[in-house]
């Protein structure tokens, strides 16, 4: 099987993006990443590749808010790119930062505020996946992997609305931040964009597991990255 | 006086910051203050018509979360809006000083040029809405402004609306004032007073050598020499003490502390050790083609002033140890020493910031460091003793790695001809001074005047770094870092066998103004120092591009052995590079060595469930989950033991390990501190630390016969012999141990003056205090043992001798402490450790154990409650190790571990150990039941779960 080609999009800050390179190879796809300096530079990478992954971190330290200066970046330098990419239904996925990022820039709906606890938090937490037209998520089975933020309160007027319009992918079972309707992860109208807070790029080996030193092997994330992997490959 | 507009950014709904802060404000007494709302300011200095109003305003709210208010500003005018909303609403406002770095405000910068904004200037603040049920004198608000919304180091606060805090425009140029200091024909009382005014902290005989040296070469010395001098000789940098010779009561004289640790590791010829106190850091060897890197620092003074900054800046600082070894940083840990955070104020020294701030402060820093540039903060401890009340201690390791063998760069540098680069951050007035300040004692006035050695740090800058690095290898021939000291130290050092020319002007600055010996001494965070060969520089500056590294040319290194600094055309410092290392007169240290009682008293304990519990509810052994949970400790997916572990994730681990999701072998790492001990007996301190940190990596997996240890010690004021008797015992310990185990030091270093003297004339020096880190090989990242039980039925084995050693006992400490504290003994070692290390690490890579757990802090009983918290069960435990129950289930004797074991494998388990002589027997059994029963007393199981998981009194 061709391996479909993954950019992995990073601002200065970014410090996911070595994890969710793995995580990408792991599930059969051939990664790049590159810098958003470099990419708007060359928007031929981006019409090159076939996925593309906004990586977590602390773009620009937070400045002002979570990801604006970075959705600052992207939309002014590839917004247009940025909108055909989606269009032609190539999967876009942005983790922690890169929720919060995509959701600025207007990809995805709703917003991200500070955590109840008025703190960053880093802690495992189990997602399960609901009904949605999300392409990530399609019959995946509950998956458990680590939060590590301090802005991830997601915020929505009507998340009834956006459930039935299939854009809610995964919902906390123990909602760790004040997230409405335990929201941890939306997707766009068409299914191919997700955003989620939490890191299923560090749970794609049952190692990393922090029960597996008791025996325990579940909730393995790497299905998530599968799925992109699969739909690029139709693309 | 600025012009311009101020945008106000308030949350939708309450801020969850604000929560914290009433809570904060209440521990400080603030009893009146009822509500505390937050909101953020940003002072924009331009022309902004409509159009740049909206684009800021919708860069700066976000609709569904805030909602922004826009005021023109006249600096000192305006109208307070908060205080006519309500009577009972006072508005405090905060912003950085001028010249303390603002990285929002430069990223707003950044975000008007991409938005095509006209934005002059840009700064930021916050503002708090103070809300009480009463009226309050306004010196009250002004005092809950300065003690807890604002740091006066790095802040202003202001009651009402406050001036825009731009940096003032200097409007000279610095370069060229060079002052000359007249030191030839200064007697002794005139050079200890350039000594005070100058705030050098050079020892009398030190200035009497720099006077003599100017007077043979026939010329006073500049201002960038004295201060270069002062701090290449300061004991942050020298470690003076430890290269001390010890002369003892009887007038021996015997050899320096670092010469014995030295001696030590070089005796052990561990083959994988492949650099041990040199530069920046210790580099060893476990697998073929990879080394590791291993660093740990103090950050105390500046803690102690701006926790937040202090701790945010000795992060980065020790990341920048390991980038300036040349290996990748992975993983950070920290262990953190605070004052009671319940202290009452009215028992607050004077000019001392409160233990609760301190704590929240520290941690803060750390928390926002590491998680910024990406590094998980793994390993760790805090410690809560009234000794650290004045003198908090901020300890903070790194471990890096990098391609060993034909693949890696080839770094013999400098060579005459490189040039020498800077890469990274900017240089300001910040931070002057730092080393020759965290090598004197503090005192009342410290915050005022030490104002300019404290910053706060720019992760981000620092992540560009590494990135730069990863990239960048082999491109230059030496690398060192920018800390204490800044380009004096950096250059200095990397010049000591080449000497250089340097031209302050080519050094890129936050402002002007700053004169030579600022620039030079300035200790402004985020920098590298690099030797690159000037064929080099066009592909260091390429990948440096791509980075978005700021790189400049200072100099070069040349091969005349003199250190020449220029400013502009004129010589601000000509120093002869082996004057200024190897100059200074030796230290000799009167030592009085201490005499420990060492008697086998034991505590009268009336009620041992209740002694359990309130062992589990100290702060010192209660979970630390609520500090480790604000660490990112997953970052890398490489964490395979975390610091917390078990089925709720709340029960302590003893060591951790990290292992790339793709490697078969890991490393672990382990720490090992205990002040109480050192207090009643130094060396049985040290020892009893070295055999902790070792016990907490091989209970989780790691070979003891590959593991190397690193040393740091704060200690109060060497030059009292007492004071300097104590760190002797402790180092004669660290070197007794490490042979004993086989297991070499390679780096450590030393924070001594640790005392402050108070207004009231006292002295408070920091209990002696030894933090050991070991790191050691994992053999098999598959086969890792968490102390957490697993299952009932499985038998509980403990290996190890059991003794009445209660001399600065947990268990004394919850009881009220002996009579007289310096009663008991601290816990001895077992000479039969090393061996038993082995064979249980043969056990456990075997499969045959289930949970293993070291004893320490608290003893047997703690021990076990913890292993049960891990895995939510109960145990029965039948078997006393020692005829009398408070020995048995309290004491801290050393070399201990719990094992848990299938019954069936139980004897042949324990006859392991009693077949080669040593000790081990099975006391009891792992219970569905939930309850911790010993026999004679029971514990129910969640009340041992909630005295644990209260935690440390926040």
């Amino acid at each position: 099987m061709n391996a479909p080609r993954a950019l992995v999009v990073a601002a200065p800050g970014t410090n996911r993006d070595r994890d969710v390179a793995f995580a990408l190879e792991q599930a059969g796809a051939t990664t790049e990443v590159v810098r958003l300096g470099r990419l708007a530079a060359e928007p031929h990478l981006l019409r090159g590749a076939s996925m593309l992954v906004v990586a977590g971190g602390f773009s620009h330290a937070d400045a002002f808010g979570a990801g604006r200066m970075f959705a600052l970046g992207l939309t002014s330098a590839l917004g247009d790119e940025l909108a055909e990419f989606v269009g032609t239904g190539r999967p876009v996925l942005g983790i922690c930062n890169g929720f919060q990022t995509l959701v600025r820039a207007g990809l995805l709906p709703g917003a991200l505020g500070h955590n109840q606890s008025g703190s960053f938090q880093c802690e495992w937490v189990t997602l399960d996946p609901t009904p949605s037209r999300c392409i990530w998520t399609d019959g995946l089975e509950p998956i458990d992997c680590p939060i590590a933020h301090g802005e991830g309160r997601y915020v929505h007027q009507d998340p009834t609305a956006l459930a039935a319009a299939g854009q809610v992918a995964l919902r906390y079972r123990e909602n760790p931040n004040g997230s409405v309707a335990d929201i941890a992860g939306v997707c766009d109208p068409s299914g191919v964009v997700l955003g989620l807070m939490p890191h299923p790029e560090n749970h794609v080996v049952v190692r990393q597991h922090p029960l597996w030193s008791r025996g325990t092997h579940r909730g393995l994330a790497l299905g998530v990255f599968e799925r992109g992997v699969r739909h690029a490959r139709g693309c | 006086m600025a012009v311009g507009a101020r945008l106000t950014v308030w949350s939708i709904g309450p801020d969850p910051r604000g929560a914290d802060l009433v809570a904060d404000a209440r521990t400080l007494g603030f009893d009146w203050v009822d509500d505390i709302r937050p909101a953020d300011l940003f002072f924009l200095d331009g022309d902004l018509d409509e159009r740049g109003r909206t684009e800021l305003e919708s860069l700066l709210v976000d609709p569904m979360l805030q909602h922004g208010t826009w005021e023109h500003h006249r600096a000192g005018r305006g109208e307070d809006r908060g205080a006519h909303r309500a009577a009972t609403v006072h508005v405090v406002e905060t912003s950085l000083l001028p010249g303390v770095t603002d990285t929002v405000a430069d990223v707003l910068q950044h975000a008007a040029l991409t938005l095509g904004v006209d934005l002059r200037r840009a700064a930021t603040g916050r503002r708090f809405e103070v809300v009480t049920h009463d009226d309050v004198a306004g010196d009250e608000v002004q005092r809950l402004a300065t003690r807890l919304l604002a740091n006066e180091i790095v802040e202003r606060a202001a009651v009402g609306l406050i001036d825009p805090p731009f940096a003032h425009q200097h409007s000279y140029d610095g370069t060229g004032l060079v002052e000359v200091v007249p030191v030839r024909d200064a007697d002794d009382a005139a050079l200890s007073a350039l000594n005070q005014a100058r705030g050098l902290a050079l020892d009398p005989a030190e200035l009497r050598v720099i006077a003599n040296h100017f007077a043979t070469i026939g010329r006073d010395p500049t201002d960038v020499e004295l201060e270069m001098l002062a701090q290449t000789w300061s004991e942050h940098c020298a470690h003076k003490s430890f290269r001390a010779e010890v002369e003892l009561p009887d007038g021996s004289v015997e050899a320096p502390l670092l010469a014995r640790l030295r001696d030590a590791t070089d005796s052990i010829a561990a083959p994988f050790v492949r650099s041990a106190f040199v530069g920046n850091a210790g580099i060893v060897s476990f697998v073929p083609d990879v080394t590791v890197a291993v660093k740990a620092e103090t950050h105390n003074h500046p803690s102690a002033i701006e926790p937040f900054g202090g701790a945010n800046t000795g992060v980065g600082g020790v990341i920048r140890d390991v980038l300036g070894a040349a290996h990748l940083p992975c993983a950070v840990t920290d262990v953190l020493c605070f004052g009671p955070t319940d202290l009452p104020s009215e028992r607050l020294p004077p000019g001392v910031i409160h233990p609760r701030m301190v704590h929240e402060g520290v941690v803060a820093g750390i928390a926002d460091y590491g998680n910024k540039i990406g590094l998980p903060t793994v390993a760790g401890a805090v410690l809560f003793d009234a000794g650290y009340t004045a003198n908090p201690l901020v300890f903070a390791g790194c471990v890096g790695l990098a391609r060993a063998g034909d693949a890696a760069p080839v770094l013999d540098g400098p060579h005459p001809g490189d040039l020498v680069v800077v890469l990274g951050g900017r240089t300001g007035r910040d931070g002057l001074r730092g080393a020759t300040f965290s090598s004197a004692t503090m005192d009342a006035t410290t915050g005022d005047v030490a104002g300019a050695s404290v910053q706060i740090g720019d992760p981000i800058t620092e992540k560009l770094l590494i990135d730069l690095l990863r990239e960048a290898a082999g491109s230059y021939t030496a690398i060192t870092d920018c800390g204490a000291g800044g380009l004096s130290s950096a250059v200095g050092e990397m010049a000591e066998s080449t000497g250089a020319i340097v031209e302050l002007g080519a050094v890129s600055l936050k402002y002007a103004g700053l004169t030579p010996w600022e620039i030079w001494l300035s200790e402004a965070q985020e920098r590298m120092v690099v030797a690159v060969d000037p064929d080099q520089l066009a592909t260091l500056g390429a990948h440096a591009d791509r980075c978005g590294v700021e790189v400049s040319v200072i100099g070069r290194f040349t091969g005349d052995r003199r250190l020449i600094v220029r400013a502009g055309d004129q010589v601000v410092a000509d120093l002869d590079t082996q004057f200024l290392h190897e100059g200074r007169p030796r230290r000799r240290l009167a030592a009085t060595p201490p005499a420990p009682r060492r008697n086998g008293a034991v505590p009268a304990v009336d009620h041992p469930a209740a002694a359990l519990l309130a062992l589990l509810a100290h702060p010192n052994i209660g979970s630390k989950e609520s500090v480790i949970r604000r660490y990112d400790h997953e970052i890398g997916g490489a964490t395979v033991v975390r610091p917390v572990v078990g089925i709720e994730r709340d029960a302590p681990a003893d060591g951790v390990v990290l292992a790339e999701p793709d490697a078969t072998t890991g490393l672990a790492i382990g720490i090992g501190v205990n002040p109480w001990y050192g207090t009643v007996d130094p060396e049985r301190m040290a020892r009893a630390v070295v055999d902790e940190a070792l016990r907490n990596v091989v209970a989780v997996g790691a070979d003891p016969d590959k593991v190397v240890l690193m040393d740091n010690f704060s200690w109060g004021d060497p030059r009292r012999p007492t004071t300097f008797g104590a760190l002797v015992a402790a180092v004669d310990g660290c070197v007794a141990a490490s042979i004993e185990h086989s297991a070499p030091f390679v780096s450590g270093k030393d924070s001594l003056n640790n005392e402050y003297l108070g207004s009231d004339g006292e002295r408070h020096s920091v209990p002696p205090t030894l933090v050991i880190h070991a790191i050691a090989h994992i053999p098999d990242a598959d086969r890792v043992v968490t102390p957490d039980l697993k299952a009932a039925g499985n038998s509980l084995v403990l290996i190890g001798v059991t003794d009445a050693e209660f001399g600065g006992s947990h268990l004394g400490m919850v009881l009220g402490g002996f009579d007289d504290p310096l009663d008991g003994t601290a816990p001895a070692v077992d000479s039969r450790a090393p061996a038993r290390f082995r064979r249980l690490h043969r056990l456990l890579v075997s499969g045959a154990v289930a949970a293993c757990h070291d004893v320490s802090e608290g003893g047997l009983a703690v021990a076990l409650a913890e292993m049960a918290i891990g895995g939510r069960l109960g145990l029965r435990v039948d078997q006393a190790p020692h005829g009398d129950p408070t020995v048995a289930w309290f004491a801290e004797s050393t070399g201990r571990f719990v094992c848990e074991v299938p019954a069936d494998r139980a004897a042949r388990f324990v006859r392991e150990f009693t077949d080669a002589g040593d000790h081990a027997v099975v006391i009891g059994t792992v219970t569905e039941h939930p309850v911790l029963d010993f026999g004679a007393w029971s514990v129910p199981l969640d009340a041992a779960v909630g005295a644990f998981t209260g935690g440390p009194r926040r």
